[in-house]
């Protein structure tokens, strides 16, 4: 488990559990953090994958100014994770690489 | 649309203590900002002053919160700003709808400049900043053992909070250095800055010895004879002499590439081995935000000790675009402290610019410019150690352009 549940100088917080999906897959958060925060202390560090490339990504400046961390919530895509609230019952997706049928003129490649 | 007589974009030190200052001057204040929580940067700031005595900055920003919120300013969190305009007065579009106000308040702080380092798009590699919020904000560790990359004032700070958090740091490590990435500096470079952390790493200091940092030669010399393991503080051990040359992993980080490098940051092929580690921290630096400044015509100039492009202002916080204001990070890179006292100075401006001039006013506005100049002189740590040589030539820029505005007018 990563959460700091005690921390030496900051104490200990106690914050009420929600559930939410990644994916179709049911995880817990805690209510008042990011969809970012949720997702790492769930142990998932690959928030979507590159819309050319394909490549994993994940979260990197987690204050808004990278839109590396980008998802798919509730129907809406764009969203960055790391300035989300997570929310009870809330659907995330992953985004995934997309088709590019016209890139190099449509040839096959 | 909803209207104000100030609008201040950025709720983190500098703009609410604009706005507690602003609102007891009897003006209608409405701060907006993207993220959830009100506190900005502040939120993830924990460090001893003292012995004993810790910087608490959430603690902090609560204070200034209930502070703004009891003066009567208005709130708005979950607010992106996207763009400003001058018409006859300031219009601010948001994504939740058009605010109007007389006086505007830029105080949008700083970001990261990020190191592009071979994999540093994997998942798991992420700004220290980054690892900083996930940390002390969310409360949820960046992973078990990580490399930092890149040797400045935020990297020992914030290594500090991770040790304190729980997380093992291999080493602090210096990035590769290649003269196409602008700021880059050399491994002497670097070290000749180490003597600005003094506050923050005595042990280090006292055992590479301060007084052979002073010269080129000793500091070509303390890298040459660098010990291999490296140099602790609180246990950390930190690498002038190594580099981080790629990330490795293939969907997520697994480790680094590590490389011995000489005092010019040439890197010795012969002495290359891999750690393994769950994340990595790039850690570049930081630059005042500044593109809604742009986008409102303020000019700017490049001020390396402050931290980048910086937009023309006073030291009352006017710019010379009419109503526009700026506070804090925006202004140069500096302590939480000093953006506090900037935002006071910036809130008392606008309480002037709209009330018109009173003696109490100019006492107050007087007394906040002299805490600004105290605050700088007792800092403990500085982002850059010429950062008072930045404001100087700042002042100077700015008494130019009333001089050639003047002739102008003439």
């Amino acid at each position: 488990m990563n959460r700091i549940t005690d921390h030496p100088v900051l104490g200990r917080t106690e914050k009420k559990c929600i559930e939410f999906f990644l994916d179709d897959t049911k995880m817990t958060a805690r209510s008042g953090e990011t969809i970012a925060a949720a997702l790492l202390a769930n142990n998932i560090r690959t928030l979507r994958y590159h819309e050319a490339s394909g490549s994993p990504r994940g979260i990197y400046c987690n204050i808004g100014h990278c839109f590396e961390c980008r998802v798919e919530v509730d129907g809406k895509t764009g969203v960055r994770a790391c300035m989300t609230e997570v929310c009870s019952g809330m659907r995330v997706y992953r985004q995934q690489q997309l088709p590019r049928p016209f890139q190099e003129g449509g040839r096959e490649r | 649309m909803n209207e104000a007589e100030v609008v201040i974009i950025g709720a983190g030190p500098a703009g609410l203590s604009a706005a507690i200052q602003s609102a007891r001057c009897g003006l209608r204040v409405t701060v907006l900002d993207e993220f959830m929580k009100p506190g900005g940067r502040l939120l993830g700031q924990l460090h001893e002053e003292k012995k004993g005595v810790w910087w608490n900055g959430i603690e902090e920003a609560d204070r200034l919160y209930e502070d703004a919120v009891n003066s009567g300013v208005h709130i708005r969190l979950g607010t992106t700003v996207y763009h400003i305009e001058k018409e006859n007065r300031w219009v601010t579009e948001t994504s939740e709808g058009t605010w109007e106000s007389r006086c505007l308040l830029l105080a949008a702080g700083a970001a990261e400049t990020p190191l592009p380092i071979s994999g540093w798009t994997l998942p798991g590699v992420m700004s220290i900043g980054a690892a900083q919020v996930m940390t002390n904000v969310h409360r949820v560790t960046p992973g078990n053992k990580g490399i930092i990359i890149g040797i400045n004032p935020l990297t020992m700070a914030i290594a500090r909070e991770l040790q304190l958090a729980g997380v093992e740091i291999e080493g602090i490590y210096i990035p590769p250095y290649e003269k196409k990435f602008r700021q880059m500096e050399t491994p002497e470079q670097i070290l000749a800055g180490m003597q600005r952390m003094a506050h923050l790493a005595p042990s280090f200091l006292l055992r590479v010895g301060s007084r052979f940092l002073v010269n080129q030669w000793t500091r070509q010399k303390a890298i040459q004879f660098y010990p291999k393991k490296g140099l602790s503080v609180w246990g950390i051990p930190i690498h002038f002499d190594k580099t981080v040359t790629k990330i490795i992993g293939e969907n997520e980080v697994k480790g680094g590439f590590i490389s011995s490098i000489n005092a010019e940051g040439i890197i010795k092929e012969e002495e290359q081995y891999r750690k393994e580690v769950d994340f990595v921290c790039i850690s570049g630096g930081l630059y005042p935000l500044v593109e809604l400044a742009a986008v409102a015509g303020c000019p700017f100039y490049l001020i390396p000790e402050l931290g980048g492009h910086i937009p023309l202002h006073n030291q009352t916080m006017h710019t010379p675009v009419e109503g526009l204001f700026v506070a804090g990070n925006i202004t140069g890179i500096e302590s939480a402290k000093i953006a506090m006292v900037q935002g006071e100075t910036a809130g008392l401006s606008m309480g002037k610019a709209v009330n018109g001039t009173s003696r109490d006013i100019e006492e107050k506005l007087h007394q906040s410019v002299q805490n600004e100049k105290r605050i700088r002189a007792e800092a403990l740590i500085q982002f850059h150690p010429e950062v008072k040589k930045g404001r100087e030539k700042m002042h100077e820029l700015w008494q130019n352009y009333v001089k050639e505005s003047a002739a102008a007018k003439e």
